[in-house]
């Protein structure tokens, strides 16, 4: 055989239901005392700090790092049954999400001892909040043609540049951002880029805010203008960041946050349709709920060989790429679905509005983080067509 | 997956390779394979994997016949496997024995219905019976009395008339006018057509998914062949994205009949987990078969459209497949049925269940 995808069905373990009553408990509290409104999906857009801390206090960040550095020795299975729970209560995460998934992990494995001390155990306190520094004005899908410049300089690297795209950056206190050492060689074209730790709300940094079409302002521009980076703050190898961004891939692309973004739609139209949905409704559920159980194995199986140690890349690249073309259809699907709803359907004007957000959102689903292009490409690779 | 589900799968692999090879049989129009291969089959046991030696059976577990079944669906075996290996799993509900040779199980959908007459026979009439001219016995599960009775029939005592299905094989009516079985027993406590067609879902599952596995792994083998434009098709971007496509489809179905297989290997009650495990695999896997054999022969160009070629043999089953124990329509209208019933804030915690 070719391809040798593997999905084998993992189940959650015992020690995940105990603590996804914990979490669901304290969702509904936080919900009950007024944190958030889960059905307003928007509202993640804002930063919630002191959920942010509560999280922390529970436990719930750093779940799968080790004790010292502040983490929680827990498995992938666990940090999944939060992160799917948080998802589907639409709670506000912003604040501590791409720390806890990516910006904590690529520290453990790069930055010097006395950095990985200050800031992984502020991570898991839900302090800290980070933004990842890849696209450029003329660079995106094409990460390695990356022009920010870091030029050495007395005890570090002096910034020049510019990053777009950047999610969080308004609110960040850090960001981890590739930027270029050297040149490309002719041999390699991924040659000449290095990771880099950057303190963010510093002089010689400027964020400024893109409209996005949701009326969100969660993106920015950020602007270098020879801000010095020390020494201790580069990640890893100098030019070889493309070495390290690969295996990463698979933490970013599984996770149930790829394929739940626009899920409070799919809840909506359920409590619209009522007890006996006509043949109609009942099939286009029916369908949706088949194709969201399936996503959900998937991602789950992914996370159990996250767990053992493996790194199923084109099995990630395959979640991402089919959950967020679903995610992206959900609201239309829903839309028609919810055609012929009862006028006079209790939840009618929240499902009207959650619909018109989850609309505008969707089109950003097959771009962050990874296009569909870009994804199917990997698969290719991995089919050995490439 | 265990190590001695390996091995009844290794073991029924081997045999599929050595006398179900694609090639072989589509050159074959006289069906001369058939034969001998039934005959290894049966000489390795696997047609009664599911029955416990005391009723003539191999006794193997559930999961090691679901592991034939992906293998079956990987060569898109063309003998009337599965279906005796469900008739045997019918019949042991009951503790009813299996008898030598080809079976297959009535009804077949989940429309159709046979019943149990005050006198002891049987009536009814059931439509898409996979192999029913085939099949020397029909395990039935029919409706009466209290509650359901499984029957073991001589397939001579039924009026069969012929049918084929989309992928060549034989797909009958069966008709049942005050049949006598030769056995027949009492359903177990709960047992009823809906879990029957789930089960002969999962196995139609498992089957397309394994079929699936094939036309990935034939269409990439193809695309790294042939050459247009003056390269191989496959360096170009449009093919490969088609690809990479099909082996979302092929890893989405292999994904969702296993996990099926896994929920009734090791499930105790049939409660809604396990409806959705095994509603969901057949919904997903013929919208995957869809999807995945029109890409695949997309892929083969007029190549692919011949009977000479193999890829007929995968696409079409999957595609027939669909029908079996209940289309993709049927099981999302009941998917939707039961969600709709637990209510809006039930949905997620049914989908969060394992």
């Amino acid at each position: 055989m070719t391809a040798a995808l593997r999905f084998d069905p993992i189940r959650l373990p015992p020690e995940c239901e105990q603590l996804r009553k914990e979490v669901r408990k304290f969702l509904a509290d936080e919900i009950a005392a007024g944190t958030f409104d889960p059905h307003q999906p928007n509202r993640e857009d804002t930063d919630a700090p002191e959920f942010s801390r509560r999280v922390g206090e529970h436990g719930w960040l750093g779940m799968t790092w080790p004790k010292k550095y502040g983490g929680h020795e827990r498995s992938f299975l666990e940090r999944y049954v939060v992160t799917e729970e948080m998802r589907v209560a639409n709670a506000p995460t912003r604040r501590f999400f791409v720390a806890d998934r990516q910006s904590g992990p690529v520290l453990l494995k790069y930055a010097p001892e006395h950095i990985k001390m200050d800031i992984l155990p502020r991570i898991c306190r839900g302090e800290v909040c980070f933004a990842i520094g890849m696209s450029e004005p003329n660079s995106g899908s094409d990460l390695f043609a990356a022009k920010t410049k870091a030029t050495k300089t007395d005890g570090g690297f002096l910034i020049n540049g510019t990053k777009i795209w950047t999610s969080s950056a308004h609110i960040a206190d850090y960001m981890i951002a590739i930027f270029r050492t050297s040149p490309p060689t002719k041999e390699n074209r991924r040659h000449g880029l290095t990771q880099f730790l950057v303190k963010m709300k510093q002089p010689g940094i400027q964020v400024n805010p893109i409209g996005q079409i949701t009326g969100q302002f969660e993106f920015n521009e950020v602007v270098f203008t020879d801000f010095f980076v020390p020494d201790d703050h580069m990640l890893g190898e100098i030019d070889g960041a493309w070495k390290q961004a690969t295996s990463e891939l698979a933490y970013e692309r599984s996770g149930p946050e790829r394929f739940l973004e626009t899920y409070y739609v799919l809840t909506e139209l359920v409590r619209a349709v009522g007890p006996k949905p006509d043949t109609r409704s009942a099939e286009g559920i029916g369908r949706l709920v088949a194709q969201l159980h399936t996503m959900r194995r998937m991602s789950v199986s992914v996370a159990g060989m996250l767990q053992a140690g493996k790194e199923p890349v084109v099995e990630a690249s395959i979640v991402k790429d089919i959950g967020t073309i679903w995610e992206q259809q959900l609201p239309h699907r829903v839309r028609d679905l919810a055609a012929f709803v009862e006028e006079n359907a209790s939840n009618r004007e929240t499902l009207e509005h959650q619909l018109s957000f989850a609309i505008k959102t969707a089109p950003k689903l097959t771009i962050q983080g990874g296009t569909t292009e870009v994804l199917r490409g990997i698969i290719a690779r991995g089919l050995g067509l490439r | 997956m265990a190590e001695s589900e390996n091995i009844v799968a290794e073991t029924a692999e081997k045999i599929f390779a050595d006398l179900a090879d694609a090639q072989t049989i589509n050159r074959d129009k006289n069906g001369g394979w058939k034969a001998p291969l039934w005959q290894a089959l049966t000489e390795s046991g696997l047609p009664l994997s599911w029955v416990a030696d005391d009723l003539g059976g191999s006794g193997a577990s559930l999961a090691e016949g679901f592991s034939v079944l992906s293998a079956a669906g990987r060569f898109a075996v063309a003998v009337p496997l599965a279906e005796t290996m469900l008739a045997g799993w019918l019949l042991a509900q009951a503790k009813i024995a299996s008898p030598e040779g080809e079976m297959t199980v009535a009804p077949a959908s989940p429309r159709d219905r046979i019943t149990l007459n005050a006198d002891g026979t049987l009536s009814g009439r059931a439509r898409g019976v996979p192999f029913a001219k085939v099949a020397k016995h029909i395990a039935v599960l029919a409706a009466g009395g209290n509650g359901f009775s499984i029957a073991l029939v001589d397939a001579a005592s039924v009026r069969i008339e012929a049918g084929l299905g989309l992928g060549g094989d034989a797909s009958d009516t069966v008709t049942f006018t005050n049949v006598a079985p030769i056995t027949i027993k009492p359903a177990p406590k709960g047992f009823d057509q809906t879990v029957l067609m789930l089960m002969g879902g999962v196995a139609r599952s498992l089957q397309i998914a394994g079929a699936l596995e094939s036309m990935l792994d034939i269409s990439v083998r193809y695309s790294n062949e042939r050459v247009a434009f003056e390269k191989k098709i496959s360096k170009f971007q449009a093919v490969q994205h088609n690809l990479a496509k099909l082996a979302g489809e092929s890893a989405a179905a292999l994904a969702a009949a296993t996990s099926a297989a896994d929920a009734v290997a090791n499930s105790t009650s049939f409660d809604d987990a396990f409806f959705l495990e095994a509603a969901s695999a057949k919904i997903r896997c013929s919208e995957a078969a869809e999807k995945g054999a029109a890409i695949a022969h997309q892929v083969h160009g007029a190549i692919g459209f011949t009977v000479e070629h193999i890829l007929h043999r995968y696409s079409l089953r999957a595609l027939a497949w669909r029908d079996d124990f209940g289309s993709e329509s049927y099981w999302a209208v009941e998917l939707g049925k039961l969600v709709a019933d637990r209510g809006a804030d039930e949905l997620w915690p049914l989908v969060a269940s394992r």
